[in-house]
């Protein structure tokens, strides 16, 4: 039953929200243009993160691959940016992702969990090799120059693709798949018992998960104006999804959205202060956060009432 | 014509036969047991039913129709439902949670949130866990957590349910309340084909009792029966 | 030409030659003189690689398949290894065999604190075997950029290569490297000196008693911590040495380890996983397929691999000696 409070609250939220989307679609408008580049970072890595979490995170299978389809994004946009209009390199972009996500999955996620996480492991480096072993055989080259768009053009697409990715990570995570979702993470054949079919759901949603990596790295591709197969598939992308969606936190749906701002805002800094430290520091963060802290940022203030409260218990009254 | 029939079911584990070649029927509306010493096959023939284990040779029916092979959540939307004996909850999630998820997929036809809470309201007074809704499976005590995942079972609307070990690790107060239950289910028109080492539950509550051991069926036949063969005597005196 | 090793030395490239690209022409000399290439070559060639592989295989099976932990972080302790003894051979003037006894110990001990301080808590305070493992994978991947970072700042990015042994050896009519030769001989005497130590000492019965049953080693008054920590610090070792021996033939740079993570990866899925006989006999064959590979085509090694492990994955997960 919902009180007035909650009508309230979701009411509030809602209002909030709507503000927030008003702010930030109008942000080239009075904001100077590092910062919209700024931004443009930050809503990357929130997509990296919030999609890497969309499945990984109910399911626990740990994926790896944020890189490889990230990569993709990137490439498409390299071959196709010439030929082929934005939104549509953008639209290949996340289908390629997704085509790719499901050979995978298929692949993989029939069988027990680890072989899933070997396989991404390894994804982005074999992908490199291959773009590069054909670069290198048919067209001679090595890496592409990427048609260039627009910083404020940039920014409001890499926007819609988060828009778009929050709403689906959302309906995904209320509806009855979101809630499948984390009875397998929970037990996966137990979950088959009930009636969940398993193997096909899985699937979809990494699948899902993929596009958007792929359309933000098409999208991104047009800052960098010349791309290789080094630039484009690295490891660290992976590694930056993972660290801030697991800063952030599991448990509840903005975690690794709050983890995503705060890592690349920390990014920005560190690059300047210590260039040649910042993946040792974030590294460390995430080692930090696995052995101290594995619920995160949203799991810390749990953490600090259970604790409050086992004091209290202890010594009533103070 | 029985809700369920397995002829000849057989599995091995490296070289050893876990189920060999081990027939079975059971009609509905009854109250099966099976019972043997342990390491006799019994969960294994469960899995193998459940699909959880796909038989080596050997056919299992459930309502007529070829079972054999096919997945669990397949076996499941059909109409059969089990528990584990390891009471395989989901530990995370909330009671509700729990239940609410076979609501929503066990079945062919799709229900709405809507219904799904209702049934799950429903399930989790008729098991007696109303009140403990919204606390995470892992902090129930055992007894309650095996009311669970019965009630997680029953919302998959099933014809026929496998409860493996029911009764294990209850004290003697919560045994009654136990076979209650198994009473209660029976009269909802479930059929019930139990695992259980409570000999004195399984003897007063089933119609008929199966005896496996190593992998085969030694015996066959109603409670008295079971109790008087000197086949079975030997095998538990045996042990 | 691509393959040739000084050559590839002194022209600056961005990218640094693997086992993987030096298999297709052996010359020497900076004009490069084609050698022809037979059967036996590639045959031998594969050897060769399989024989590095079969050695950083080992060392993640023995990390995987007895404590559990995938080591993503473990190319890194090969490249530190690499670069630990170009720093010896170059900067020291030791002989890089004698730089064995340096990466050996360090990289040995590098893997034995980090186990005891974070792989330990980890499986402490997991609440079951799937989450530690999914943990601890993480937290190498973390120590993956934490130890490359190290080594950028220590080393920085650019390919350190130094001579040894280079001049070529004559097998039936093809030439290798004798330093190449070494590291095969190498890491068949540490597969053949592992084996005895799994098979006659005390530490060793009680990993392969770990590696089959934790729980009942546990209970037989085996203290499982600790072999278990030392089982993850015999494999960083491996890795280093390993290191050490590519040092010997190929340039080593900083970033070059996670290349190598894959291929471990992928011998130890082929050889089984948790089988450690499995990684020294898949490390081998997957050489070989290297080898082969690179002949027709540079360059789609790693795609081939990645295709046997497709077809693993398809045919036979548990790889080919996998429980």
């Amino acid at each position: 039953m919902r009180t007035h409070r909650t009508i309230l609250k979701s009411l509030g939220g809602l209002v909030l929200l709507v503000l927030a989307m008003a702010l930030l679609a109008g942000l080239p408008l009075y904001a100077s243009a590092y910062t919209v580049i700024l931004i443009t970072s930050i809503l990357m890595y929130i997509i990296l993160a919030m999609s890497w979490a969309m499945f990984s995170g109910p399911t626990g299978y740990i994926s790896l691959a944020p890189a490889a389809f990230f990569g993709v994004g990137i490439y498409t946009a390299a071959v196709l940016g010439l030929e082929l209009p934005l939104p549509l390199v953008i639209l290949l972009a996340g289908v390629g992702s997704f085509c790719l996500a499901l050979l995978v999955g298929g692949l993989t996620l029939r069988l027990k969990g680890i072989y899933f996480v070997i396989f991404t492991i390894g994804l982005v480096e074999l992908i490199k090799n291959l773009v590069l072993w054909y670069e290198v055989t048919f067209t001679g080259t090595r890496g592409r120059f990427v048609v260039p768009v627009d910083n404020n053009t940039v920014y409001h697409v890499m926007l819609t693709i988060l828009v778009l990715l929050l709403l689906t990570a959302y309906l995904i995570r209320r509806s009855r798949f979101g809630l499948a979702l984390q009875s397998i993470g929970e037990d996966e054949q137990a979950a088959a018992h009930v009636g969940v079919n398993v193997n096909p759901l899985k699937m979809i949603v990494f699948a899902v998960s993929a596009v958007f990596m792929g359309a933000a790295g098409a999208i991104m591709a047009t800052r960098w104006s010349y791309v290789d197969p080094y630039i484009a598939f690295n490891p660290l992308f992976s590694f930056m999804a993972v660290l801030m969606a697991i800063f952030g936190g599991l448990g509840k749906f903005y975690g690794p959205m709050l983890g995503a701002v705060i890592i690349a805002y920390l990014e920005e800094t560190l690059i300047t202060r210590f260039p040649y430290y910042y993946m040792l520091i974030f590294g460390l963060v995430l080692v930090a956060t696995i052995l101290f802290l594995p619920g995160g940022l949203v799991g810390l203030a749990p953490k600090l009432r259970s604790w409050t409260a086992r004091r209290e218990r202890a010594h009533p009254g103070g | 014509m029985h809700i369920l029939e397995g002829n000849a079911v057989t599995k091995h584990f490296g070289g050893l036969a876990a189920v060999s070649h081990v027939d079975f029927a059971v009609d509905p509306g009854q109250v099966v047991g099976l019972i043997g010493p342990n390491g006799a096959g019994k969960t294994t023939l469960f899995n193998l039913i459940s699909g959880a284990l796909v038989p080596e040779s050997g056919t299992i029916r459930f309502q007529e129709a070829a079972i054999t092979g096919l997945k669990p959540h397949l076996i499941c939307r059909k109409g059969l439902a089990r528990t584990f004996q390891s009471v395989r909850i989901f530990p995370h999630l909330s009671a509700h949670a729990n239940v609410q998820v076979a609501a929503l997929f066990g079945r062919t036809d799709r229900r709405s949130v809507a219904e799904a809470n209702q049934e799950t309201v429903e399930l989790l007074e008729f098991v007696g866990l109303s009140g403990l809704e919204s606390l995470p499976a892992k902090d129930l005590k055992l007894p309650s957590q095996k009311r669970l995942e019965v009630a997680r079972a029953l919302a998959t609307q099933p014809q026929l349910l496998l409860l493996d070990e029911l009764m294990a690790g209850l004290n003697p107060t919560e045994v009654a309340g136990a076979m209650d239950l198994v009473y209660r289910i029976r009269d909802r028109g479930v059929t019930l084909f139990l695992i259980e080492h409570v000999m004195k539950a399984i003897m007063s509550v089933c119609d008929r009792i199966m005896v496996l051991h190593h992998g085969e069926k030694i015996a066959e036949g109603t409670p008295q029966e079971i109790a008087t063969s000197r086949a079975v005597v030997d095998v538990y005196l045996g042990e | 030409m691509r393959g040739c090793l000084f050559a590839e030395w002194l022209s600056p490239v961005e990218e640094i030659s693997t086992p993987l690209d030096s298999l297709h022409c052996d010359c020497y000399g900076r004009e490069g003189a084609i050698v022809i290439v037979t059967i036996l070559d590639v045959v031998i060639a594969g050897l060769l690689l399989g024989g590095l592989y079969a050695l950083i295989a080992m060392g993640l099976s023995l990390q995987y398949g007895v404590a559990r932990v995938l080591n993503v972080s473990h190319g890194e302790f090969i490249m530190l290894g690499g670069l630990i003894t170009w720093t010896l051979t170059t900067q020291f003037g030791l002989n890089p065999l004698a730089a064995l006894a340096v990466c050996g110990p360090l990289t040995f001990l590098l893997g034995y604190i980090l186990h005891r301080t974070i792989f330990r808590r980890l499986a402490s305070t997991a609440e079951s075997v799937g989450v530690f493992e999914g943990n601890s994978m993480l937290a190498s991947f973390g120590l993956m950029f934490i130890i490359q970072n190290l080594a950028l700042v220590i080393w920085g990015p650019e390919i350190r290569g130094y001579s040894y042994l280079a001049r070529p050896v004559n097998i039936g009519g093809a030439l290798f490297g004798a330093n190449r030769l070494l590291t095969l001989g190498f890491a068949l005497v540490i597969g053949l000196i592992f084996y005895l130590y799994l098979a006659r000492t005390r530490m060793g019965k009680a990993i392969r008693a770990a590696a089959q049953d934790r729980d009942a080693a546990a209970l037989m008054g085996i203290n499982i911590n600790y072999v278990l920590a030392i089982c993850f610090a015999l494999g960083a070792a491996m890795a280093g040495i390993a290191g050490m021996l590519i040092s010997m033939s190929y340039p080593v740079n900083a970033v070059m380890g996670f290349e190598y993570t894959t291929i471990a990866i992928i011998v130890v899925v082929l050889g089984g996983l948790g089988s450690i006989p499995g990684s020294f006999i898949g490390g081998f064959l997957l050489g070989l397929v290297g080898s082969v590979v690179t002949y027709f085509q540079p360059g789609l090694a790693l795609a081939a691999y990645y295709a046997i492990f497709i077809l693993l994955l398809l045919i036979r997960p548990t790889g080919i000696m996998g429980r």
